[in-house]
């Protein structure tokens, strides 16, 4: 028998029709996740042609990108200060109804940004094909699953006819060898992985994370690695399934049980890659020689060992606008930077040891004179649970400010906003110009690394604090 | 979606790597439950002042740029967020093809599905429009090739079924609801 990658048995057990020379293949999809963004337009195209929802018992929904994350105006004690964005909750609430898809709206205890209520609902499982409109679905490879982004207009042929017409991508492994020091993060990992391989290095390709220090990860921390795997051009990022993620996934709300749960756990026990199976390309990072990573620059690829300073570039007029956007000069360290902001939250890093980590580094601290700290958590659920343990008593002690779940400051579409000009150590994953707010600087980060910032005002190395 | 056979248009460049679709349409914009207009908003941040006032020295509001129906961007075009907002907003701009050395996978399918030409050329090619902005191009998608004004033709790669369903205007939903009754019983089959 052939040698088979993760990849390429999920695919195949998803194929309605198989590719050709003429026709891309018919992908069944297990998961669609909806949310209030990508979805209106889907659905008025459903209408127009008189279309239904095929199976609404393989679509979930929720809202997060646009929706506040103060409490008043989620618990509808005051409107939602964003006029656009209380028509698109509105919208959603009305498409979800007359669709019958079910919504884990806002005042829903179950809500939270998709890509964290996917994996803590037990929806999110291994050998699954999941899709959403938004590019960050890889977060869910974790699971061994194969998830990815799609446009809106795919968002209606997956409500239509619960398929996709896809071509077949390529294959990139990425081994990462040892094991990750203490206090270097996953976040961390990922950072230095798009650095070496590039903000288009894994165009056209599904990544597959493996290797020791791949192992050795937290499900949470398996997270953060897939889900940036848009940042550096892949659609997908997988990593095997294994008894980290059935241990997981056991008894959530979605999951299998009882002897249809140990039927399932052999059969995702077959999806990792075979001994032998071939990858179209192979790329190798040793975990046992990375720092904490910062990024410098106007995308993800453009980053640097905390230590480290900003590259100098001669003639390279990209670089030259990069860093007139963000203020900075080649030659420049980065570490003792004065920053304004810190956001802890997003579908990167916003997940309960990422608050743990935070809080950590801030417990028995404040937040400097004249920094805005934000914490934001992933899920309502996250966001119980914080408060059980303690954690958001950290913060709010500290002087941080601590709300209710969503994208946030993330994108800046709900009214949380870095102001022009302003540096924001955050937790996200996207430092384009604008994607924080007009004209705002975003240095890319871990929660540790974040804190730290919080704390002293400046870029600063997480192991300060860590010890 | 409009049919394309051919597009002849003068180029607006924009001469950067990595241009994500952010940048194309910034995130506050997406509250819209519609298609429509987002054309007076594509490269926002690029082309207006803070107080809405467009900025004279950004090539999209140069008069040299009405009409133009080709855009020529760096390597790595449409990086970024998966929103669809980014060709519906360079459509009602009215450009009806971008090209790069390379375009981001997500963009590039969402491009096709709405009958955005994504234009995928060779470093030289690429470095001769990047030389030439305002070039006269002539794009003729049944043979699949790009010429220059200097009478140069280069053929650019486009995935078969896309390419079809452009020529004819066909839209990707009729086919795969043609395909009903194999999906129905590939539901079976697992059941
Ligand atoms: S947290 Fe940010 S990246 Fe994640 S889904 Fe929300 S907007 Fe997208």
């Amino acid at each position: 028998m052939n040698a088979k990658t993760l990849f390429e048995k999920v695919w195949e057990q998803h194929e309605v029709v198989p590719e050709t020379a003429d026709t891309p293949a018919v992908l069944y999809i297990d998961l669609h996740l909806v949310h209030e963004v990508t979805s209106p337009q889907a659905f008025s195209l459903l209408r127009e042609q008189g279309l239904k929802v095929r199976r609404t018992d393989r679509t979930l929904a929720t809202m997060d990108h646009s929706t506040p994350t103060d409490p008043d105006e989620i618990f509808g004690r005051v409107p939602i200060k964003v006029e656009s964005a209380a028509r698109q909750v509105k919208e959603l609430e009305k498409n979800c109804g007359e669709f019958g898809v079910e919504l884990l709206g806002l005042g829903s205890d179950q809500r939270g940004i998709v890509h964290v209520i996917g994996p803590e609902l037990g929806a999110t499982q291994p050998g699954k094909t999941i899709v959403c409109g938004d590019s960050h679905t890889a977060t869910h490879g974790a699971f061994g699953a194969l998830a990815f982004g799609i446009g809106t207009t795919e968002v209606g042929h997956v409500l239509a006819t619960q398929c996709l017409l896809q071509r077949r991508p390529k294959t990139l492994a990425i081994e990462v060898k040892g094991r990750l020091p203490e206090s270097v993060t996953a976040k961390d990992l990922i950072l230095a992985i798009i650095g070496k391989i590039g903000v288009s290095g894994g165009t056209g390709h599904v990544i597959e994370y493996r290797g020791s220090a791949i192992e050795a990860l937290s499900m949470d921390e398996r997270m953060t690695v897939c889900n940036m795997s848009i940042e550096a051009g892949a659609r997908a990022g997988m990593i095997a399934p294994d008894e980290t993620t059935f241990a997981y996934l056991k008894g959530r709300r979605f999951a299998p049980q009882g002897t249809a749960w140990d039927k399932a756990v052999a059969e995702w026990r077959k999806l990792p890659s075979d001994p032998g199976a071939r990858f179209d390309r192979v790329v190798e990072i040793d975990a046992t020689s990375l720092e904490p990573m910062i990024s410098y620059g106007t995308h993800p690829g453009m980053v640097v060992p905390i230590s480290g300073s900003v590259p100098e570039r001669a003639n390279d007029a990209v670089h030259a606008k990069s860093l007139a956007y963000m203020g900075l000069s080649g030659g420049e360290k980065l570490i003792g930077k004065p920053i304004q902001v810190v956001f802890v939250g997003s579908c990167t890093n916003a997940r309960l040891s990422d608050l743990e980590l935070a809080a950590k580094v801030m417990r028995g601290r404040r937040v400097a004179d004249g920094v805005r700290a934000l914490i934001v958590p992933g899920s309502q659920q996250i966001k119980r649970e914080a408060e059980a343990r303690g954690l958001a008593k950290i913060f709010t002690d500290a002087g941080a400010e601590w709300r209710e779940s969503g994208c946030s400051m993330c994108i800046g579409m709900n009214g949380d906003l870095v102001a022009k000009g302003q540096y924001a150590v955050s937790t996200s994953n996207r430092n384009f110009e604008g994607r924080q707010g007009t004209g705002a600087r975003t240095l890319l980060a871990s929660p540790a690394t974040a804190a730290a910032a919080a704390i002293t005002g400046r870029v600063t190395d997480p192991r300060d604090f860590l010890g | 979606m409009q049919p394309i056979r051919t597009i002849e248009s003068r180029t607006v460049v924009l001469p950067f790597t990595n241009i994500d679709t952010d940048q194309i349409i910034p995130a506050r914009f997406l509250t819209t439950t519609t298609k429509e207009g987002l054309g007076k908003l594509a490269f926002s941040d690029w082309r207006y002042e803070a107080s809405g006032a467009p900025k004279s020295d950004f090539i999209l509001n140069r008069p040299e740029s009405s009409g133009c129906a080709i855009l020529v961007g760096g390597r790595n075009f449409g990086c970024g967020s998966s929103r669809e907002h980014a060709p519906w907003a360079l459509l009602d701009y009215g450009f009806r093809a971008v090209i790069s050395t390379e375009i981001a996978d997500i963009f590039r399918s969402n491009s096709l599905k709405n009958g955005l030409l994504p234009i995928v050329v060779d470093e030289a090619t690429h470095q001769w429009l990047l030389d030439n902005p305002g070039a006269q191009l002539r794009i003729d998608l049944e043979t699949s090739t790009l010429t220059l004004p200097t009478g140069t033709s280069v053929q650019f790669p486009i995935e078969g079924f896309a390419r079809y369903c452009l020529l004819n205007g066909t839209d990707e939903m009729g086919f795969l609801l043609s395909r009903s009754d194999a999906i129905t019983k590939f539901e079976q089959g697992r059941a």
